[in-house]
């Protein structure tokens, strides 16, 4: 097996994770900054539509950075896309693949549900609550908690955060919550 | 005249400063002022963060239903080892007092607790249950070719936006 067809491959988590944490001193070592994805959003909001609200009235040039990242993962998303894609199916649960075919997700193929997540759904409420809703909640949630996974939960937790451990525990009460008792329901709809 | 310009410089750069600091992701202590492409280094780090992202399925709103239902060990292996690495290399950090290519000391911004945290992560739970994403995997999403999640994104920078509207009126 060549290099190529050994990257194309699924990675374990023990692989992954080691460097997705990898980034915290990589992003110290580069510029001293601090691993953190959900501000990018603020930075947007910052530079688009500040409309004198304090908490847009910052230099958000001096975090420009950030939008620097996030435009890298979205171009690492490119590439993994045409040059190292799986061509295998990706493999989920049983349980869960059971689960989802009640409500007529068969499509289990990629990494985004294509009979859930697609312009023609869009207009649909169950479109509508999965895209624009949770969206929305992801926007206003990280900034409310001040960070998301990655700053939090990654970054936070590395630095010992008390305030990072709580913020992760509930986005995990949360998203156990919703995934288990709301979701299904917006599935049937 | 100058003394009234410098005096103005100084009170704009400290509020700037005070409002970044209201919220302690979004500090950044770096006081040199670097060329903007300085940044694409930046660019390159968050492309091989994407690929990560990627290879490994986190982004993939199915890995993330089954990390809510406990089908699978894969999400809180990659979290759970991230957060381990990123231990030890801020211990290393601190320990070596190892500075950035600039130079610079490295600076680590403490947490504050405030109640957004409970409030807010709640929220972004429900959200990230939802859409089987966070803020990094939203922008991986959208480069695999998803194009649908372009308004996913937008509607989470509405979200923050309001969130930065109302924020003087919700409990903190």
């Amino acid at each position: 097996m060549n290099f190529i067809e050994w990257i194309k491959q699924p990675w374990p988590w023990y692989v992954a994770g080691p460097l997705i944490g990898l980034t915290v001193p990589v992003l110290f070592i580069l510029g001293n900054k601090s691993f953190g994805v959900s501000s990018s959003l603020r930075h947007i909001c910052a530079a688009c539509a500040p409309m004198n609200i304090s908490f847009f009235k910052y230099d958000w040039k001096k975090e420009v950075w950030n939008l620097f990242f996030a435009g890298g993962i979205l171009l690492g998303g490119m590439i993994s896309a045409f040059f190292l894609s799986n061509p295998d199916p990706v493999l989920i649960d049983t349980r869960l693949a059971t689960e989802l075919a009640g409500y007529g997700v068969t499509n289990t193929e990629g990494l985004v549900p294509k009979d859930l997540f697609n312009w023609e759904s869009l207009l649909s409420v169950k479109g509508l609550i999965l895209m624009v809703g949770g969206g929305f909640l992801v926007g206003f949630g990280t900034r409310y908690a001040g960070g998301c996974t990655s700053g939090h939960a990654i970054m936070g937790i590395s630095n010992l955060q008390l305030p990072s451990l709580i913020a992760t525990c509930c986005f995990m009460i949360g998203g156990f919550f919703f995934a288990n008792i709301i979701l299904p329901l917006i599935l049937k709809l | 005249m100058s003394t009234v310009i410098k005096t103005f410089k100084k009170t704009e750069l400290n509020t700037d400063f005070e409002v970044r600091s209201q919220n302690s992701m979004c500090v950044n202590r770096s006081e040199l002022d670097k060329p903007l492409l300085s940044n694409l280094k930046f660019t390159f780090a968050g492309i091989l963060f994407g690929i990560i992202l990627v290879k490994s399925e986190v982004i993939s709103w199915f890995r993330i239903q089954e990390m809510f239902r406990l089908q699978s060990f894969h999400m809180y292996g990659v979290i759970g080892s991230a957060i381990v690495v990123g231990i030890i290399s801020i211990f290393i950090i601190k320990r070596f007092k190892i500075r950035s290519i600039d130079g610079e000391p490295i600076h680590f911004e403490p947490k504050k607790f405030n109640k957004g945290q409970i409030y807010g992560g709640l929220l972004f739970g429900f959200g990230w249950a939802l859409t089987g994403a966070c803020p990094g995997p939203l922008f991986a999403q959208i480069g695999t070719g998803a194009t649908v999640i372009i308004v996913t994104l937008f509607s989470a920078i509405i979200g923050t936006w309001v969130y930065g509207f109302l924020r003087e009126k919700l409990p903190h």
